[in-house]
């Protein structure tokens, strides 16, 4: 076996050397799969900040399947010894490979900048293994949004967004009788798991959801607050119209736009496709929180890998340093559409969705109701996400009933943590 | 020393390639085979731990779904393409004017990867854009073909975008067997007041025994292998409906970092596929030994 590994290893460092041997103040290579839209130009602003500190940047984007290529990519680098300086990794996966002792603390930094008093708590958490920052978080996407076209809800004559599942449900009825389809969805597993977990926050709240949903209690899992989310998901259901498999969200986000369908259920990614049509928050769409008067939190972090050599640790805190630097926080989530980490950073340059996501979310840190998303890979593992993403899409695609779908589910998380 | 270096030179010629391959698909399915005796998860971990990935594997529902799929989906890809093939084939075998033409067009879809095929498939059959909605804009309203969004139905729309790119080849292949059918043999038949029916069903399909072979090799790796075709059409959905062993396997590995479980059922799909190919080739090469 070990024959095996080493020639992995020598395999896999050819295929990935380095160009040329960098000095001077620090060296970063960063592995990530931010390569279209505004996401690259994001990620650019960031090599643009490190090269304006005299480090030397080297990009390493691989493309494809969601981050699922680039993953393959590091799982390779890191058993030959060869890890990146710092790579785009989110959620329970950086406690994950940190497990594995692959990880530096960067609490060196963290300390001196006093990460601990500007970031959300729940946040931080995640970012910390063994109580030290291995992480540091670019942004925050809040991921329980309502995206209603005001034109569409007026000729139902509604005017306030719904504020519980129950009111939803009435203008949906409205919208339906109307021939509008009420709800633009795509069919695929993590946007049926998107609007589980929202339905989940309206109908349990903020404890509810940690319980079931971060916690993974059995008692929560298949109690009659689950068993009623999923008739809610249910519901949901019959607002979608026929053809909605494997739709893409951004075209689901077009149909709202279009006046096709009346409402949306997404992560405020959507609100770049409303930007970039020229479209104007209040007046040609209208972002509200769903039900449940909590935050689901969901966050890009870069994770800083066990490196060698006084340039890549040097290289490693000055990057980490420059992500949490308020300046760098705001040029990153103006081109990306989220909100900064740090929650001191002024939100003038913002629009107005962005502005209310900041407001709810100081209001859920003082309440607790801030929550990680299971869908978007914050709350548990990759394994666990995987049984929630199989049962939710499987529910939503048959007709099963929630019981079995509440016992099912039980039983799926019981055998992913084994 | 002209002989030796006659005698040595084509296994020297044929060494790296056999240990290369001995490696890298040898190596590496022992690789793959001890990993799903382990734990393996987010990284490969060498300590054993007996049957855990293959009890977890045989309790999870969706590999149910998979393998049902991978049957139901082998089975009518092998069985249409064959019938429609060597159908296509009698027909153009009958002298028809323009066969040169019609054959190409026949097999031309072979030449397209089953990317495009899934593709072009996934909006031809989609309810909203295609089939369906052409016909509703023709005045059928009532008409009803929405099978690509229909968890029970789906697999059955991969079936046909497969038959419909690979049942040309098998026809070609029919086609050179029929052609290679000796015309004494096909005459004498005609003198002994043998019809049509009787010539084809025996003389002419019985010759063909080592085209069958072909045809059945090439199209049950074809369905094996059916991954990109998965992938492009339906990516696995509605839901998981469309799994295949192949498409469980990568969101295993790949999406969900369960190394072990991913190595299991690679594992399964192995044993699944020699148990079938090994005894068809042993009676098959048996035959013409004797």
């Amino acid at each position: 076996m070990m024959t095996f590994k080493n020639i992995l290893a020598a395999t896999v460092v050819a295929a990935f050397a380095l160009p040329g041997i960098a000095k001077a103040d620090g060296t970063v290579e960063v592995l990530h799969w931010w390569t279209s839209g505004g996401e690259a130009k994001a990620v650019g602003e960031l090599k643009k900040a490190f090269e304006a500190d005299g480090g030397k940047w080297v990009d390493s984007p691989i493309a494809g399947g969601g981050g699922d290529a680039a993953m393959t990519a590091l799982r390779a680098r890191v058993v030959s010894g060869n890890p990146p300086t710092a790579v785009q990794l989110k959620g329970p996966g950086i406690q994950e490979w940190a497990a594995q002792g692959a990880l530096n603390d960067v609490q060196g930094v963290a300390d001196k900048e006093h990460w601990d008093d500007v970031l959300p708590p729940v946040l931080a958490n995640i970012m910390k293994y063994d109580g030290k920052y291995v992480a540091a978080p670019v942004n925050i996407h809040r991921v329980d949004w309502f995206w209603a076209n005001p034109q569409v809800l007026a000729k139902v004559g509604v005017t306030e967004m719904p504020t519980t599942w129950d009111e939803f449900n009435t203008i949906a009825d409205k919208l339906k009788a109307a021939g509008i389809t009420p709800l633009a969805h795509g069919g695929q597993p993590w946007q049926d798991a998107t609007l589980f977990e929202d339905v989940v926050l309206g109908v349990g709240g903020a404890d509810f959801f940690r319980k079931a949903l971060v916690e993974l209690d059995q008692d929560a899992l298949t109690s009659d607050t689950m068993i009623k989310s999923f008739d809610q998901l249910r519901k949901l259901r019959g607002y979608v119209d026929d053809n909605f498999s494997g739709r893409d969200w951004n075209l689901a986000t077009a149909m709202v736009m279009r006046g096709d369908a009346g409402f949306q259920i997404m992560g405020d990614w959507a609100k770049g496709e409303f930007l970039a049509a020229g479209k104007v928050p209040g007046k040609d769409f209208v972002c509200a929180a769903t039900p449940g008067k909590g935050f689901v939190l969901n966050s890009d972090s870069f994770t800083f890998f066990k490196v060698s050599g006084a340039d890549k640790i040097e290289g490693q805190k000055v990057l980490a340093s420059l992500i949490m630097s308020p300046s760098f926080q705001e040029t990153f989530n103006l081109a990306k559409g989220s909100i900064p980490a740090r929650t001191d950073v002024s939100l003038d340059k913002f629009d107005d969705c962005a502005k209310k996501s900041r407001e709810d979310l100081l209001t859920a840190i003082k309440n607790d109701t801030l929550v990680p998303s299971m869908a978007h890979e914050m709350a548990v593992s990759r394994s666990v996400r995987g049984e929630f993403l199989d049962l939710v899409t499987t529910f939503f695609n048959s007709d099963m009933s929630s019981q079995d779908a509440v016992k099912d589910l039980a039983a799926a998380i019981q055998r992913a943590q084994q | 020393m002209g002989r030796l270096l006659e005698r040595w030179l084509p296994k020297l010629v044929v060494s790296p390639l056999f240990a290369v391959s001995l490696f890298f698909v040898y190596g590496f399915i022992a690789w793959t085979v001890y990993i799903s005796f382990t734990r393996s998860g987010i990284l490969p971990n060498y300590d054993f731990a007996g049957l855990i990935q293959y009890v977890r594997l045989w309790h999870t529902p969706r590999w149910y779904v998979a393998l049902t799929n991978l049957f139901v989906f082998s089975i009518l890809f092998i069985g249409v393409c064959t019938a429609l093939g060597m159908f296509l084939a009698i027909l153009l075998d009958q002298r028809v004017r323009a066969e040169g033409a019609i054959r190409t067009i026949f097999l031309y879809p072979m030449a397209l990867s089953f990317i495009v095929t899934g593709t072009a498939w996934k909006w031809i059959l989609n309810p909203g854009l295609g089939l369906e909605k052409v016909v509703h804009d023709l005045g059928f309203t009532d008409f009803r073909f929405d099978w690509l969004v229909n968890p029970h139905m789906a697999i059955y729309t991969v079936v046909i975008a497969g038959v419909w790119q690979s049942s040309g080849y098998a026809m070609a292949l029919f086609l050179a067997g029929l052609r290679s059918v000796d015309d004494d043999i096909l005459k004498a038949a005609a003198i002994d007041g043998a019809g049509p029916w009787r010539t084809y069903t025996r003389i002419i399909l019985p010759n063909l025994r080592p085209v069958f072979l072909s045809v059945f090799i090439i199209l049950a790796h074809l369905s094996i292998k059916s991954f990109d075709l998965v992938i492009a059409l339906t990516n696995g959905g509605p839901g998981y409906a469309t799994d295949m062993p192949a498409t469980f396997m990568y969101s295993f590995a790949f999406q969900r970092s369960e190394l072990g479980t991913a190595a299991a059922s690679a594992v399964m799909m192995l044993a699944t596929i020699l148990a079938i190919i090994v005894p068809y080739l042993y009676s098959e090469l048996r035959e013409t030994n004797r």
